[in-house]
């Protein structure tokens, strides 16, 4: 086996310009292709991250069926779920939240609002709101007065220090109306949230929808995004049938869709360039075969076993592969790097269309190391089916043919 | 000298058919080979001695006829069989470019003995008696590239002769010689032939050569035309 891979490696270089050519092309592959993906899953990451600390947070915890039903009827004590999350330490927090509909009225103007009850400080951590006021002061934490949406502001005609009134039907039809001070005025990049948001001091929001001490969700929020996964297991294990625990994937089956439909596309792009650099690989190795051809014919005349030349065969185009992948892995992390620090800033319509939806017009790239190993995978791959036909070729050489020249 | 037979060659016909037209090759040649011979197989191109002798090596089988080696009838073989037969039993020298390109001349010697395990003590030693023999113990460490012709079929014999098979087959080893080193190479032959008690059987056209042997098995059109002994 030393020997294999003593010959394989001396082999590799005996044809010094080949190997370089053909270690380029896959180093110009693999470098396309990364820089591809990682720019691709960056700007995913980054549109997903935003919008899951916009609004809705990686996770929530619901009554079951609120989701589809979203009432405040469907309210549900927390308690159960603060005794869950107990313990767990991947759970950073839980942000409560009470969300219904009501009618906003200032003077004559009335529209429709989504009043959300939310806790200041939490909400704050979790959303960073307080940076998204255009006017006044975010809430303090047993506020009675509420922040209104700049789009919802304009409409009604009102600014800070004016007098809010809501309607609504609060839990299980009970009347609910209140007067509420003014305090500042958010700006959401979300149309729809920035034409009917109100946020409201969570114990103003129990006594006007008169749920007591329900809620209408629990938002988890995870120290880690990786971990996630098995922050949802465990809940939904110990909360069971009664509760519904929604990681963003389920609250935005959209996104997630399109992430999928552009991915798979960028896919198919790279399996094209793949295909075209396999075809010159294995130029390469039909070349090598042939110029090599009586050597090979010696090699099993003096007692080179066919298996034997099949592995120091393998061993050299994995070389030649691993080559060009480390050498494009080398090339394009210092460019991956700095677009992960410095992202590609968009401007004019595409950077409009991005803010419209809560999210900043960039487009990071990703420094995540499966995209990297990815890429070593793929060639390693390629290359071991390619070397299927040297193989075959060995196996049917004939030393005294290969020998006649 | 108690004449043990190292191959035995009975009636072999050798017909290549992937022509249109069938070539027959050999037509019935009997041959029995001795320890310790040092034999040439002569005649006009095309009469069949590379034929021969890659029967006999293992390399071609016979369309009829039997070839038994050292009381084993190769013919029974598989092809990977064939291949370790040929590793434990016969030493290959060819007419040219028999070395691997990317070893260094004691790698190259070293090679077959490798391929059977050969601890590595008693590979060094041999491999270094073996140069010396030979008259390379200077050139251990250069690339084929890097040695003349002669010298690189010098070290073609000293690998062949390292793992100490059971003879050696070669198919005009001097053929893209000139006569000095052909005589050079002979000389190591010949030597080689006296000291280790090695069976060589070689083919040739060339008349200097034929002169060193001491039996010369003449074949034209397939058969056996003569068999000599000096
Ligand atoms: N693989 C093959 N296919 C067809 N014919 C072959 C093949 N190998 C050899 N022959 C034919 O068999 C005959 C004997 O060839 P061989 O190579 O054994 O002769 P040779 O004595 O070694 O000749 P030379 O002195 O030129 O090397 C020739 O007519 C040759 O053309
Ligand atoms: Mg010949």
């Amino acid at each position: 086996m030393k020997q294999l891979l003593k010959l394989a490696s001396r082999n590799i270089w005996r044809n010094r310009r080949r190997t370089i050519i053909t270690a380029a092309s896959i180093l110009f592959a693999v470098f396309f292709s990364i820089a591809i993906s990682s720019i691709q899953e960056g700007t995913w990451d980054h549109m997903v991250n935003s919008v899951v600390h916009y609004h809705f947070g990686y996770a929530q915890i619901h009554k079951a069926g609120y989701w589809d039903d979203k009432t405040i009827d469907n309210a549900f004590d927390p308690a159960a779920s603060y005794d869950a999350a107990q313990g767990m330490d991947a759970i950073y927090q839980l942000v409560p939240r009470i969300e219904s509909f009501a009618l906003a009225s200032y003077k004559t103007y009335t529209k429709g609002a989504l009043v959300i009850g939310v806790d200041p400080d939490r909400e704050k951590s979790l959303t960073k709101a307080d940076e998204r006021m255009t006017a006044g002061s975010y809430l303090q934490s047993d506020d009675e007065g509420v922040l209104v949406a700049e789009g919802l502001a304009e409409y009604l005609k009102v600014g800070v220090g004016d007098t809010l009134v809501l309607i609504s039907q609060g839990y299980h039809g009970i009347n609910s109306a209140g007067k509420f001070p003014i305090r500042g005025l958010v700006k959401f990049g979300a149309p729809d949230l920035n034409k009917q948001l109100v946020y409201i001091g969570i114990e103003k929001a129990k006594w006007f929808y008169g749920t007591d001490n329900l809620l209408t969700a629990l938002v988890v929020d995870v120290k880690e995004p990786d971990d996630l996964r098995h922050v949802v297991r465990e809940l939904r294990e110990k909360l069971g049938e009664e509760h519904e625990v929604l990681d963003y994937k389920e609250m935005m089956p959209d996104l997630i869709q399109a992430r999928e439909v552009d991915t798979a596309g960028s896919q198919i792009i790279l399996m094209v360039l793949y295909l075209i650099i396999g075809f010159g690989i294995f130029g390469t190795i039909l070349m090598m075969l042939k110029e090599r051809e009586y050597e090979f014919g010696i090699l099993k005349a003096i007692g080179m076993r066919t298996s034997q030349l099949n592995i120091m065969l393998w061993l050299e185009t994995i070389f030649l592969g691993m080559i060009g992948c480390v050498a494009g892995i080398i090339v394009s992390m210092p460019l991956v790097y700095y677009f992960y620090r410095n992202p590609i800033e968009l401007s004019g319509q595409m950077a409009e269309a991005y803010e419209r939806f809560g999210v900043q017009p960039l487009l990071p790239a990703s420094m995540d190391f499966s995209i990297f190993i990815g890429q070593a995978v793929v060639i390693f791959l390629m290359i071991t089916v390619l070397s299927l036909y040297p193989m075959y070729k060995i196996s049917k050489l004939k030393p005294v043919e290969a020998m006649r020249g | 000298m108690t004449e043990e037979i190292v191959i035995k060659v009975s009636d072999v016909h050798k017909t290549y058919d992937e022509t249109k037209v069938p070539v027959k090759a050999l037509r019935g040649v009997t041959l029995d080979i001795k320890k310790g011979e040092f034999t040439a197989i002569v005649g006009p191109s095309g009469s069949g001695k590379t034929t021969l002798l890659n029967i006999i090596g293992g390399l071609d089988r016979p369309t009829t006829g039997s070839v038994v080696v050292n009381g084993m009838d190769i013919s029974t073989l598989s092809d990977n069989q064939l291949i370790d037969f040929r590793k434990t039993n016969i030493g290959f020298v060819f007419q040219s470019y028999n070395l691997i390109p990317v070893l260094t001349a004691r790698e190259n010697v070293e090679f077959v003995m490798l391929l059977q395990k050969v601890d590595k003590a008693k590979r060094d030693a041999r491999t270094k008696e073996m140069l010396q023999a030979v008259g390379l113990g200077d050139r251990m460490h250069n690339k084929p590239t890097e040695l003349s012709g002669g010298q690189q079929q010098r070290v073609a014999v000293a690998r062949a002769l390292a793992p100490k098979p059971s003879f050696i087959l070669a198919d005009e080893p001097t053929a893209n010689l000139d006569s000095s080193s052909t005589a050079n190479l002979l000389d190591i032959m010949a030597q080689l032939n006296q000291e280790e008690g090695m069976t060589f059987v070689f083919s040739t056209h060339d008349q200097r050569v034929i002169d060193r042997a001491r039996r010369v098995v003449t074949i034209e059109d397939g058969k056996v035309l003569k068999d000599e002994w000096r």
